[in-house]
């Protein structure tokens, strides 16, 4: 880019910046309270850079919390939703975009209503649903929870995907002997790659950020998840903020760079469509 | 995306021949979505102990038990309120943010990124963030406040101060919207073709002209569609309320999502908390119907 500054050119570029530094500040605050010794957090005079910079925190949260605990049943649902999300959608994505048949509309209808749900509304249901099949505080549920509530926006994103690859040549691979299946594999998955990736994060995302029922169904504190594991520091009388918020950096860092990496496609697969 | 979805499809297959291909689909539907709505329903006509054994037909008793609570009309209110304030601050903010970031300067994507990160990071972690910030003694907030000398004297304790409270509520709310709603105007400014500005700026129209008369306009579907996602998430905002105040002092801060929770899990009162289940899980509907009529129109031109 060519920088012709121009007085107006400087005070949008600098307003754009105020802009974007007030939005991350939060969570700049929160790393440099993690680096502060505890004793910090409530010394009068305030500084907002820590004194001591404690690095130590960082190794000693995890002695401090069961935070490994957290994050290994974090990683295990995340996946295993992301898993099921990918098994159930992709076929489901592929024929929508390339066949025609009776309920097609139904079915997308179907879809697009459950990505407006969120499982708060419905949490005494789910609740209920889940203590019948003898799942409560099990991880299972919470797989098939959030994978039921992620898979409207794989479904809508994919489809879009598969029906931008020309169904020449998919057929033209089938002509020289492949099967339905191994085009897929071979010629539209390939091509689809992006799309797949997209669903991948976001499914894992928005199931390593989810609450409402991991605070519901995981009872043991050994089993909770990040997002409600964290909590457990929050009710106590003199709450650890420095070791909260080394575990909430440890946390939000990856995903919000994962997020980032998808940006370019995450407003298409999250408005379905109707933004053209 | 899909721009030749019509041409692409084959003839038209019987729904049978559909099944193996998104019968897991519906299968997983039914299971997450459909089977709760139907239970929530359900037990909201039955009579149910707080142990949540059931007792039989019940009619409308849930219903009236809920209505006949004295609390409930203040945390209607406050929940339409609530709703209403922080989709519209949400999206009157959005607005020139969109417009900001689609302009061209230097380290724009960094600025794009900053953005990000209250929509990728956890809402509950937000909320905990900004519970420190609000801190009485050594919060961020009081902390600049009294820096620019615009307190002194006893510091403001935010989130127990009942008077400002359900604002900061708001205010968190607003926060982690701004980000979604930005992106989904982005996108609607950036899909603006090029030439109908660059012909409207060789007519001499100010770039001001230019957004009221062309862009702007242009932007009422990603608007319709922002505010109407919007007005869902916020009426189902739990974990900014859960980890800020828990609703409380009492039921001060609660909205109806928050209170039926409450009744259900904190309380154990479950005949009202599943009407009020069913009140909110209907007023969704609602909304989910208007969203689907109004992107009817852009679905069937796809």
């Amino acid at each position: 880019m060519k920088l012709n500054w121009t007085p107006k050119k400087a005070a949008t570029a600098i307003s754009a910046y105020m802009v974007g530094l007030f939005f991350i500040y939060p969570y700049i605050n929160m790393i440099l309270t993690s680096l502060k010794p505890h004793g910090e957090l409530y010394a009068t005079p305030t500084t907002r850079l820590p004194k001591s910079w404690q690095f130590d925190n960082y190794l000693d949260v995890w002695a401090a919390a069961p935070i490994a605990d957290f994050l290994t049943a974090s990683v295990v649902v995340s996946i295993c939703a992301t898993l099921l999300v990918l098994i159930v959608s992709v076929p489901a994505a592929y024929y929508v975009a390339r066949n025609r048949f009776r309920g097609r509309s139904a079915f997308l209808l179907l879809v697009l209503a459950t990505q407006m749900f969120s499982p708060t509304a419905l949490i005494i249901g789910i609740f209920r649903e889940v203590k019948f099949f003898g799942l409560l505080d099990t991880w299972p549920a919470l797989i098939v929870v959030n994978a039921g509530f992620n898979l409207a926006f794989a479904v809508w994103l994919l489809s879009g995907f598969f029906a931008s690859v020309p169904v020449e040549i998919e057929e033209a691979a089938m002509v020289d002997g492949c099967t339905r299946f191994q085009a897929l594999r071979r010629i539209v998955l390939p091509v689809t790659l992006p799309g797949l990736v997209t669903a991948v994060i976001f499914t894992f995302v928005a199931t390593w950020n989810e609450f409402t029922v991991a605070l519901t169904i995981i009872s043991s504190p050994s089993r909770q998840p990040i997002s409600t594991g964290i909590t457990t520091f929050v009710g106590q009388y003199d709450v650890a903020w420095e070791y909260l918020f080394t575990t909430t950096a440890i946390a939000i860092v990856p995903v919000v760079i994962l997020f980032i990496s998808i940006e370019k496609y995450l407003v298409g697969g999250l408005t379905a469509g109707s933004v053209k | 995306m899909g721009g030749n979805k019509v041409k692409n499809r084959r003839p038209a297959n019987s729904v049978i021949s559909a099944l193996p291909w998104i019968g897991p689909a519906i299968l997983l539907i039914l299971l997450v979505v459909v089977w709760p709505a139907i239970e929530l329903i359900r037990i909201s006509l039955t009579k149910i102990t707080s142990a949540g054994a059931l007792e039989g037909f019940n009619g409308l008793g849930n219903y009236r038990l809920l209505f006949e609570n004295p609390d409930l009309k203040t945390i209607a209110i406050r929940t339409v309120t609530w709703v209403l304030s922080v989709v519209f601050l949400t999206v009157i903010i959005s607005l020139p943010l969109a417009q900001l970031i689609n302009q061209n300067f230097p380290g724009r994507k960094f600025v794009r990124w900053a953005m990000i990160v209250p929509w990728a990071a956890s809402v509950v972690m937000t909320s905990i963030i900004w519970k420190w910030m609000l801190e009485l003694t050594s919060g961020e907030f009081n902390l600049t406040l009294r820096q620019l000398g615009l307190q002194d004297g006893q510091p403001v304790d935010w989130l127990r101060d009942p008077r400002y409270s359900f604002f900061v509520l708001i205010w968190v709310a607003v926060f982690v919207s701004i980000p979604f709603t930005t992106f989904v105007i982005l996108a609607g400014l950036q899909s603006i073709p090029h030439d109908i500005i660059e012909a409207a700026q060789v007519d001499g129209a100010s770039s001001w002209q230019v957004y009221r008369g062309i862009k702007f306009p242009l932007l009422r579907n990603s608007l319709l569609i922002a505010t109407i996602i919007n007005l869902i998430n916020v009426f189902n905002s739990f974990p900014i309320i859960w980890a800020l105040t828990r609703g409380g002092p009492g039921y001060n801060t609660d909205t109806t999502t928050t209170f039926a929770y409450k009744m259900a899990f904190v309380e154990y009162n479950m005949g009202p908390s599943t009407a009020l289940g069913v009140i909110n899980f209907g007023f969704i509907m609602l909304i989910v119907l208007i969203y689907l009529r109004v992107t009817k129109a852009t679905r069937d031109q796809a």
